[in-house]
């Protein structure tokens, strides 16, 4: 079938039969809505589709997709997506985590699926706590949050996916958030494009356990000075009226008055393709409220992906012509008995 | 090329040839002197020759230690006969040692009477005290039970390849052909499959054909002249089916299996694993088959490994892993999630000596009920034991064509020492293989994720098959939809469907075959690795005029249909198992029949004198023949 002759998907094509039932407000339903968009614009067809997810409530995510889907167990999602991809480099395959699955009980798995630059599309939505295990603070619970398990605030120091996607070497790694639809979208899409691992950290809010934590980023009246929005080959400018920047101190970001003094040579430029992670991970340690948060594309570089370079050897080799089975469990010192 | 039979003695008489029914030599030494080469050389030429041969190699336990202490001594014993053997053999016909060490180390296993071959240049004061020994064992009289013959082999290997003018240390290493050389004269091997060996294997380097040659034919000349042997052995062909034949070890047999499987299947091999051993063993063994469509990935650990299968099992793929000791409990979660998805998938377990990671070199057979219930909730599966090491090929192969025909994980619980241990396969032709079906979609038809077979089987939708789009997870499924369900009597149900699909598969498997009466008093019931030993035993008191059946399972689940009647056939039954009695825990549980146990957690396999002992006590109890139960 060539690709003209692909029937255009819409985004209900990607609906099934069952009820989706994530609490009322949660951020689940904007990811949920964004991937259909994404899915049904990438022009791959649906049986080519798998969704990959683990244990907690944006794993359900799985069954809420009508394309091929494989809800595993706690973490392992990124392992089970790499056996998926192996065996059939020609699926789009998607990863869908929880901060408790990606980089608590799996953690190991997905920077090893990072490293590997496997071709998989993970999404890693994280509200900084524990849902569906009710309310226990997360590996990326920022410290003071108030938990069931913490409830004098956590005071262990948490992970910042994006620092863990780039010390983990992932080719592509991007934030965005759940209420930004179209950000959310074009980040989605932009992952589908990459060839090679990509890594997409989604800040979505739970209503119940951890409400408004995000609030810094998603209310008008606090935006536009508490997140900044990545631009590639752009001043890392943020503010009201872009009045403040962000600029290097030795090795240390800080945060400068754009006030005529400072020329604007001197902010961080953007530049996503950087071969080096260094100024994207300084970028990712960028943390309110001394901080503006980041929120784009952090890294976008190209290295040949991990399915690319298997599938590569066995093409070649057979190219050079299909060996014998039977000469294979023969080997080299057979003899006939008479 | 200048013959090395250059010598002043006077012709030696012929030395007189006695036929043997069989023997174990074996070869030991330092990690430099390529001893488990020399003895895997010397099994091909027996095979050759026309023996059946069983082999085993001895690993020094650390990678490289001091050269001339005994943790540094490795080994490679080669039994073979002029009748169908299946161990590498209790006692020693002969043991060459190549250092004091070596002698130290195996001297154990030599029974009194039997042959010592030493290399005496490496007896010196230095070299005994590393190995132990107060004095010259040589010398002081301690080896006055047995046959010793000390040759001077890095001197005759010096004379043989002096022409050569080689670095002293690559003269060194020529000396193992030159030991190669004794042993094949002394057992009247053909030289002709080693000099052969030895062209292609070092075709890039002329000068290491013409030393090594020269090193062999020595050792054979030197033997014959000046060892000082009394007589030679001989040992005639066993008698043997018509065919194509070669050695092969587990651990080759494994991965011939998993290759030969997934190309009869049409698919790809997705084969991850944990690089530690056996996984690692095995891996080596596919890396390189691209041509097949041997798909390897080294994984971070044994759960991501086990996933990984499971995920190529999802999307079309052979899925397998090997492992070993603690790997096989990280591998349940998975095997569980298998269970539930029902998904086709092949874990096989090297079992060694347990629990965690107990004596990782070490054989054992502890892990049955691990395999048959070591998982949480209600979770059956299918467990297979390839019973030598070459039939670990057509058990890896039934393990997939099982795993694929019935949608279900499968377990192959292979051993350490049935996984090192070589012995003679007749190769099958490719083209009468089992052929291997999978119950995919039916075109056309209406489809139900969870919908089944005759034999309880779901299809296997595929990722790139239009029209199946379909979810699969570890929340139980409703019949036929698959949709997540927690409904109470749909939970009973699937637990029901489950267990009965891996109980349907007995219909499909052969029955369990006695060998030897098919009534009486005593049946000698076994599995997996411990076949050749039991097989030994009975013909051993066969020999001596009692009769003794035996039969041996290949599948510990589902059991053989026929195994409740056949076990009633006797009034007794023996189950030898190298753990605490497992197999006889299953059977009692699941037959209601009783059982005695021999049991060895010794870290070896049994000695045939051991069973046969056993058997022979237990005939002897029964005073008078009876009529069965």
């Amino acid at each position: 079938m060539n690709e003209l002759s692909l029937p255009m998907l819409a985004p209900e094509d990607f609906d099934t039969d069952q009820e989706v039932r994530w609490c009322p407000g949660c951020g689940d339903y904007s990811v949920l809505a964004q991937m259909k968009q994404v899915l049904a614009g990438t022009g791959v067809p649906r049986e080519k589709i798998v969704i990959v997810s683990g244990i907690g409530c944006a794993g359900r995510v799985t069954y809420y997709l009508d394309a091929y889907g494989f809800h595993g167990v706690h973490g392992r999602a990124p392992a089970f997506a790499t056996g998926i991809k192996l065996a059939n480099p020609d699926l789009q395959v998607w990863v869908v985590l929880g901060d408790g699955d990606g980089l608590s009980a799996g953690a190991n798995h997905l920077l090893h699926a990072l490293r590997r630059n496997v071709d998989l599309k993970i999404v890693l939505v994280n509200n900084e706590v524990l849902g569906l295990a009710r309310g226990q603070y997360s590996s990326t619970s920022r410290l003071g949050t108030r938990t069931k398990t913490s409830p004098e605030g956590s005071f262990e120091t948490p992970l910042r996916a994006i620092s863990v996607a780039l010390a983990a070497e992932a080719t592509f790694v991007a934030r965005t958030l759940d209420v930004e639809a179209n950000h959310l979208a074009e980040t989605l899409r932009r992952a589908a494009a990459h060839k090679g691992g990509a890594f997409v950290e989604i800040y979505q809010n739970c209503k119940i356990y951890n409400d408004g934590v995000f609030e810094f980023a998603t209310d008008r009246s606090t935006k536009a000075d508490a997140a900044i929005f990545l631009e590639q080959g752009r001043p890392l400018l943020f503010g009201k009226d872009r009045n403040q920047g962000i600029r290097l101190s030795g090795f240390d970001p800080e945060v400068v008055e754009m006030n005529g003094a400072v020329p604007i040579d001197d902010l961080i430029m953007h530049d996503e393709k950087a071969e080096q992670p260094t100024l994207a991970f300084v970028l990712s340690r960028l943390t309110g409220p001394e901080f503006p948060e980041c929120f784009g594309v952090f890294r976008n570089v190209s290295r040949p992906s991990f399915d690319e370079q298997v599938m590569g050897r066995i093409t070649a080799a057979k190219k050079a012509g299909t060996p014998s089975l039977q000469a294979l469990l023969d080997g080299d010192e057979a003899w006939t008995a008479e | 090329m200048a013959s090395p039979r250059k010598t002043t003695d006077a012709p030696p008489m012929p030395c007189p040839v006695e036929e043997i029914e069989q023997a174990a030599v074996r070869f030991a030494g330092d990690s430099g002197d390529a001893m488990v080469l020399t003895g895997a050389r010397f099994a091909s030429a027996s095979a050759l020759a026309g023996n059946d041969v069983c082999t085993r190699p001895e690993f020094s336990a650390e990678i490289r230690a001091p050269a001339g202490t005994l943790p540094g001594v490795s080994g490679y014993q080669v039994h073979f006969s002029s009748k169908e053997i299946h161990t590498p053999g209790d006692l020693l016909h002969a043991l060459f040692a190549m250092n004091p060490a070596a002698l130290q180390a195996h001297l154990r296993d030599l029974p009194a009477g039997g042959l010592i071959v030493v290399n005496s240049d490496t007896f010196t004061p230095e070299e005994w005290v590393k190995a132990g020994f107060a004095a010259n064992p040589l010398t002081d009289g301690s080896l006055a039970a047995y046959r010793v013959h000390a040759l001077p082999m890095d001197r005759w290997t010096q004379e043989a390849v002096a022409a050569l003018k080689l670095a002293p240390r690559e003269a060194e290493r020529c000396r193992s052909f030159t030991a190669l050389g004794i042993a094949c004269w002394l057992y009247d091997r053909p030289l002709d499959p080693t000099l052969k060996w030895i062209r292609t294997t070092f075709a890039k380097n002329p000068v290491m054909v013409d030393a090594n040659t020269r090193a062999l034919l020595a050792g054979r000349n030197f033997a014959d002249q000046r060892g000082g042997f009394l007589k030679r052995y001989f040992v005639a062909k066993a008698p043997i089916t018509p065919g194509k034949y070669r050695q092969i070890s587990g651990h080759e047999a494994t991965a011939l299996g998993l290759i030969a499987a997934a190309q009869k299947a049409g698919r790809a091999l997705v084969y991850p694993h944990f690089p530690s051993a056996p996984a690692g063993e095995i891996a080596q063994l596919l890396l390189g088959r691209e041509g097949f469509d041997v798909r390897c990935v080294q994984a971070e650990d044994e759960p991501a490994a086990m996933s990984m299968a499971v995920g190529a099992a999802f999307s079309g793929g052979i899925g397998a892993v090997v492992t070993s000791g603690p790997g096989l409990s990280l591998a349940s979660e998975t095997l569980g999630l298998a269970v539930m998805m029902e998904l086709p998938c092949v874990l096989i377990d090297v079992q060694r000596a347990g629990p965690s990671n107990g004596m990782p070199t070490k054989t054992e057979q502890s892990d049955l009920l691990a395999a048959l219930f070591g998982r949480h909730g209600e979770c059956p599966l299918v467990v297979l034991a390839p019973t030598t090491a070459a039939e670990s090929f057509h058990s890896v192969y039934d393990a997939v064509r099982i795993a694929i025909r019935h949608m279900t994980p499968v377990i192959v619980l292979t051993d350490v020492a049935l996984a090192a241990s070589s012995e003679t396969w007749q190769i099958p032709d490719v083209a009468a293989l089992p052929p291997i079906e999978a119950n995919l979609p039916r075109e056309g038809a209406p489809f139900e994720p969870y919908g089944r077979d005759e034999k309880h089987v779901r299809s296997w939708a595929i990722p790139g098959m239009p029209n199946h789009e379909h979810r699969v997870g570890g929340l139980e499924k409703e019949d036929r939809t698959g949709h997540v369900s927690y409904d109470p009597a749909n939970h009973e149900k699937l637990v029901n469907l489950r267990a009965a699909k891996i109980a349907r598969i007995a219909d499909d498997m052969p029955e369990c075959v006695v060998d030897g009466p098919e009534k009486g008093e005593l049946l000698v019931l076994g599995w997996g690795g411990t076949f050749g030993a039991i097989q030994a035993a009975a013909r051993r008191v066969r020999r001596k005029g009692r009769d003794v059946a035996v039969a041996q399972l290949r599948c510990l689940h589902p059991l053989p249909k026929n195994l409740g009647s056949l076990l009633a056939k006797y009034r007794r039954i023996l189950i030898p198992e190298l753990n605490a009695g497992q197999l006889s825990l299953w059977i009692r549980a699941k037959l209601g029949v009783d059982s005695e146990c021999l049991c060895n957690v010794q870290g070896r396999n049994f000695l045939v004198r051991e069973i046969e002992a056993k058997i022979e006590e237990m005939l002897g109890r029964s005073a008078s023949p009876t009529a069965p139960r």
